[in-house]
């Protein structure tokens, strides 16, 4: 029995990573909860969305780094989100010009919207791939860990060691930030209230003289930012590949779905939820059941539930299950 | 005030409003009646933009309003209210007036962010003006209710209200009275008649509730088919043959007559 070092091994294996993972999916999650709230689709070409603007934060990065700036022990990265965004809110605000307008203005059904995005989707995906190539691309500079684990055992003198790398501490920041704002706009500022007026009642909202075009340049233009906060954080806690944010699209969707669509509190919700299954699913618990039975217990396999191969099958299960048993989600969203 | 030129609005093969054509006088409160189908909300959501008609013309003081979205038709002066009250529900009734005038500082991206001050100023000159409201509707005590949780008569005071955040011209109720009691019904009539003499908002209601109509409106258009059939004072509409017929009809009406001669 050694109770501590099971915490440690736990933090380091399971917490820390979920929580990063977490408050990646919950970023994405907000940018599909928007749309899905205002514009009234589940818009699938949000992975893509925010495979391009971390394609933006990556050659500003790189733009940057060839002009010698950089951020210390910071990646020079977040320096680059600016740009990242603008460069996405530009393409989200052509599309909607050119492609969904068209299609909002005919006041189609939502189903054909949905369509409609996978098309946009897969023109993201090859303008992606185009710019800057179907293969990894790292992008993270600064230091690499806030805590490494040698640091960490010879500070406690404990067996295990915890790690926090400086990605996972930005995510976890960036995130709080980000989300604090968003609320304080939705709840306080007038333009934020014309979105939720017109989540809640579209025709009321129009005959209440707000104006849909601008509500919805709004939307875009969050969504945007978003996506591309979220995409950045990804690639650099992980790494930036475009199909792995064709991937994310999934879970993204779950946790939004759980949370419950169109409402902001339930796609964070949903995000953690997620990735808290996923990481606690994939985890092999061995090491951590190791400290905490008897030596007569401690087990022999991995006691890893499902392979990390395998991972994208755990949101898909929650996915399934809370759309037959609860389709609104946890915090009442729009039925799906 | 409004004048609507031999409007058609048909749905595949059928023409919910059938070649209609009516003048609603301004500062008139003018009820429109009719059997149920007989084109009255269609009517109300092609003038109010929300369905474009098939063909014809509607216009507003001489100008062709014809098939504006409805935003643009609040600019004018052009307001409704639905049938089933429609609210904001994950807003307090405050917010849910506030939200109305349209246009206000507050929703430029910019000015949010540069121009706290005046928009806290705007916010005030708002809320202000929302209390009157809501005074004046005697549901000041719900300010900080969620809108859900009103009652179906409270939510069509409360829709009553949100035309009087701007200075409406023109008011279309859509059966305000259906699922009301009573004493809301008398508020709901009382503000209908004070906004009228006090502010000069011309109102044209749909209802189905003839003692209501007999006290706040006049003239009355009887709607049939999807077309107009008889325009007067309710005592003349309900003298109308072809009104009673409508209702009524033809076998029903010669029963109605006998057993009046009788």
């Amino acid at each position: 029995m050694d109770f501590l070092n099971a915490l440690v091994a736990l933090s380091n294996f399971v917490i820390v990573p979920a929580v990063a993972y977490g408050s990646q999916l919950a970023l994405g999650a907000l940018g599909v909860t928007l749309i899905y709230g205002i514009l009234r689709f589940s818009n699938f070409a949000h992975g893509d969305t925010m495979a391009f603007g971390t394609m933006g934060v990556i050659l500003a990065t790189w733009w940057l780094q060839g002009l010698g700036v950089s951020l210390g022990p910071l990646p020079t990265a977040l320096l680059a989100l600016p740009a990242g965004i603008a460069i996405c809110a530009a393409l989200v605000l052509a599309t909607d010009r050119v492609v969904y307008r068209f299609y909002r203005a005919q006041r189609v059904k939502p189903v054909i919207l949905v369509i409609v995005s996978m098309g946009v989707m897969f023109v993201y995906n090859g303008l992606t791939r185009f710019v800057i190539g179907p293969g990894d691309q790292s992008f993270g500079d600064g230091s690499r860990f806030v805590i490494s684990a040698l640091d960490f055992r010879a500070m406690t003198g404990l067996q295990e060691g915890l790690a926090i790398r400086t990605s996972q501490a930005i995510t976890l920041v960036t995130a709080i930030v980000v989300v604090a704002i968003l609320f304080w706009f939705l709840n306080r500022t007038r333009t934020g209230k014309s979105m939720r007026a017109y989540s809640d009642n579209e025709d009321l909202a129009l005959l209440s003289g707000i104006n849909p075009e601008r509500v919805v340049l709004v939307t875009w233009l969050i969504v945007a930012a978003l996506a591309t906060v979220a995409g950045t954080l990804y690639g650099l806690d992980k790494s930036f590949k475009p199909f792995t944010y064709f991937q994310l699209l999934l879970p993204i969707f779950a946790s939004a779905i759980v949370g419950g669509l169109g409402s902001p509190v339930g796609a964070i919700a949903g995000g953690f939820i997620i990735a808290f299954s996923e990481v606690t699913i994939t985890y092999a618990w061995k090491k951590v059941l190791g400290h905490l039975l008897p030596e007569s217990l401690e087990p022999d396999g991995l006691v890893q539930l499902l392979a990390v191969d395998y991972k994208f099958a755990v949101s898909f299960v929650i996915l399934v299950v809370v759309l037959l048993i609860r389709p609104t989600g946890l915090f009442r969203g729009k039925a799906v | 005030m409004i004048e609507v030129h031999d409007l058609h609005k048909h749905f595949g093969g059928f023409h919910a409003v059938d070649g209609a054509s009516l003048r609603i006088a301004p500062g008139s409160i003018t009820g429109l009646i009719g059997p149920n189908g007989a084109g009255k909300s269609t009517l109300f959501n092609v003038i109010a933009g929300v369905l474009p008609p098939t063909s014809g013309r509607v216009t507003m003081a001489g100008e062709d309003i014809t098939g504006l979205p409805p935003h643009a038709l609040f600019h004018k002066g052009l307001l409704r209210t639905f049938q089933i009250a429609h609210e904001f529900h994950s807003m307090t009734v405050l917010e849910n007036l506030m939200m109305v005038p349209g246009g206000q500082a507050g929703e430029s991206l910019w000015t949010t962010w540069v121009a706290r001050g005046r928009i806290r100023r705007e916010e005030a000159e708002i809320a202000a003006r929302a209390h009157e409201v809501l005074e004046f509707l005697t549901i000041d005590h719900l300010a900080d209710e969620k809108a859900a949780n009103l009652s179906g008569g409270q939510k069509k005071l409360l829709e009553l209200g949100r035309t009087m955040m701007v200075d409406a011209k023109i008011v279309f109720l859509d059966e305000v009275g259906a699922g009301v009691n009573r004493t809301l019904l008398n508020t709901i009539a009382d503000a209908i008649q004070r906004l009228n003499a006090e502010r000069g908002y011309t109102f044209v209601v749909i209802e189905h509730d003839m003692d209501f109509i007999g006290r706040i409106c006049d003239p009355v258009i009887c709607m049939a088919e999807g077309k107009v059939l008889a325009e007067g004072t309710l005592d003349e509409i309900k003298a109308d043959e072809r009104v009673i017929e409508a209702y009524l009809g033809t076998g029903l009406k010669n029963k109605a007559k006998t057993e009046a001669e009788a």
